[in-house]
């Protein structure tokens, strides 16, 4: 159960998260420049740059990250150094301006909403599942001495359990529709709620608690004013992770077998060597997983007002 | 060292009823969680009372299993022999008549001022705007008017403390539970935090069974002062009646001549056990 701990320490900021979802990628509107009280523990203390500066770091960032992918792969712009043939870099690494035009060719036909849609679906259902989930069975192990002692071995087995090579059986099992995608996110984002909500739980102070049964909390008030709010920090720590993890299942769920989604869109590219559109899909899924955790940390920030976060100073 | 508690003041001679606090050879025995054969008697044979309206402090140095024996007392604890009494009625379960008042920190860093105050109302099913008003009231009387949107994060250690005295009072408890309240507060603070504590307390005197370890305190605050030995197996050891007047302030009559007298008189029944604890810590 420590790996819950570890999870809250690296703050599921920045270890799960899918691949390319650095904040510099995005539009300079929507990083964490944008997001007002970004997570407070993802906020170094010291970082002494106004909000429109930052913004416009962000921005720099992301041009000068396309425009050093533009100058490599380019053909002709700079002398080859490492392939023999100039196109062949734009062959293995693919042409922004030509990633973006996929993407707006995409959007400007619709072509791309169904997967989309789709993608989104199972990604938000196997997140909402697997949470509620993730939740309930984090409660009641936590609270239940017996259940959890009987359990834990099972859980901990399940959680070591490479559960990737599942996504097959569970195309098997569910087929190749939406379902099948579910089931594999939430068997991703479950362990990960669990874990956060079990120790979130086992953590909340003994006195804290012992002063509500003074004050004459029941059994049940316990539960909602007491062990509830002081498991939701853990819980929305475990969110920002969990959110990558069902994006993730989604996507790969898709990839092994479907005839919906990014994923199936990223396969079929591949089939054809063709990696503008590889990541293109990459980019669309990257900007909407991005989009959900802000998404997340808007309503954590809502939530947890409560939380002490790093008293800082202004400068004049 | 039975004899020292049973020959008490004259006002516990003197009242017919049932006292409203009263433990009875109350043992504790903690089992080592590490090596389950190893057990530590943290309290032994202890007998003390609270008298209706008596304010009772219990010094002992530190380690001594102070607080377990309030934690017995507010039937969180269930000790592993002896029995509380509750005005004569044994006590199962938590203790609903008592309020208890923590050392550490006991808000709810989810709640702002107002909402930890009305808490135990809220509990208790009372209407919400009901506990409002008369948690707003108690918030102003322990003079944290205006402070009621604040987290206990945005509140001083004394602020929290005010927070959580209101919380506690706001039930109108019969018993009040104070576990070394004021020990992480500074010197000027806590000053004004035991002040205010005894002003409260001489609107309605409730009984107190309060826990320091600190002697001044103990004698400015209290009618009677009980002497706890060094852990392990701690026991009463003395009793001291306090025959100060009231109302007091508890930095003056820190200069009172009587107060000097009692103070040299408990440090000197205290000493050895101070110093036994000491060099048991020191061993450990």
């Amino acid at each position: 159960m420590r790996k819950a701990a570890n999870n809250r320490r690296g703050s599921g900021e920045t270890s799960e998260r899918p691949a390319g979802a650095i904040p510099a990628l995005l539009p300079a509107g929507t990083g964490p420049a944008g997001a007002p009280g970004n997570d407070a523990r993802a906020r170094r203390p010291g970082v002494r740059v106004s909000r429109p500066r930052l913004a416009l770091y962000h921005a720099l960032l992301l041009g000068g990250l396309f425009g050093f992918w533009y100058l490599m792969t380019e053909p002709g712009l700079i002398p080859p150094f490492y392939f023999d043939d100039p196109t062949r870099a734009k062959f293995f690494f693919g042409q922004p301006l030509e990633v973006l035009k996929r993407i707006w060719i995409w959007f400007s036909s619709g072509s791309i909403y169904v997967h989309l849609g789709v993608t989104l679906i199972e990604t938000v259902l196997a997140f909402v599942i697997g949470t509620v989930l993730g939740l309930l069975f984090g409660l009641w192990l936590a609270l239940s001495p017996t259940a959890s002692t009987l359990a834990d071995p099972y859980i901990k087995a399940m959680n070591a359990m490479p559960r990737v090579i599942l996504a097959p059986i569970f195309a098997v099992w569910f087929g190749l529709g939406i379902t099948s995608k579910v089931v594999f996110g939430v068997t991703l984002v479950f362990f990960i709620v669990f874990f956060n909500v079990y120790q979130g739980v086992k953590e909340v102070s003994p006195v804290v608690l012992a002063n509500a049964r003074m004050l004459g909390a029941s059994g049940k008030q316990l539960l909602r004013h007491v062990y509830l709010p002081s498991a939701t920090s853990w819980v929305f720590s475990s969110l920002h992770t969990s959110i990558g993890l069902a994006f993730v299942g989604a996507v790969v769920g898709e990839y092994l077998g479907s005839a919906k989604g990014v994923g199936y869109l990223i396969h079929q590219a591949e089939g054809v060597f063709d990696i503008d559109t590889v990541f293109a899909g990459i980019l669309v899924l990257t900007i909407f997983a991005l989009i959900l955790d802000f998404a997340v940390t808007r309503i954590e920030n809502r939530l947890l007002v409560w939380r002490p976060g790093t008293a800082e100073t202004e400068s004049l | 060292m039975t004899s020292a508690t049973e020959g008490t003041s004259a006002a516990k001679a003197a009242t017919v009823r049932a006292p409203a606090l009263a433990l009875d050879r109350v043992t504790c025995i903690f089992a080592s969680r590490e090596r389950p054969g190893d057990r530590y008697t943290a309290v032994r044979d202890t007998t003390l009372s609270v008298e209706e309206g008596e304010f009772v402090s219990v010094v002992g140095p530190t380690g001594c299993g102070k607080s377990t024996l309030l934690n017995v007392a507010a039937g969180l604890l269930t000790p592993s022999a002896g029995g509380v009494r509750i005005q004569g009625e044994p006590l199962t379960g938590i203790n609903r008549k008592a309020g208890y008042m923590f050392q550490a920190e006991s808000l709810m860093p989810w709640r702002n001022a107002l909402q930890n105050v009305l808490a135990g109302l809220e509990f208790a099913g009372v209407d919400v705007d009901q506990a409002g008003q008369r948690a707003h009231a108690w918030l102003s009387r322990v003079g944290l008017a205006g402070f009621e949107e604040r987290y206990p994060h945005q509140l001083s250690g004394g602020m929290r403390k005010r927070v959580a005295l209101a919380q506690m009072l706001i039930l109108d408890p019969k018993i009040l539970l104070m576990d070394e309240p004021f020990a992480a507060l500074d010197v000027q603070t806590r000053q004004l935090m035991e002040n205010e504590l005894l002003e409260l307390w001489s609107g309605d005197r409730k009984s107190v069974l309060f826990i320091t370890h600190d002697l001044e305190e103990a004698i400015a605050l209290s009618d009677r002062v009980i002497v706890l030995s060094a852990g392990p197996e701690t026991h009463p050891i003395g009793e001291f009646v306090i025959d100060l007047p009231r109302p007091r302030d508890v930095n003056e009559i820190r200069m009172t001549p009587r107060f000097v007298e009692i103070h040299s008189d408990m440090w000197h029944a205290m000493k050895d056990e101070v110093l036994k604890g000491y060099a048991q810590s020191r061993k450990q």
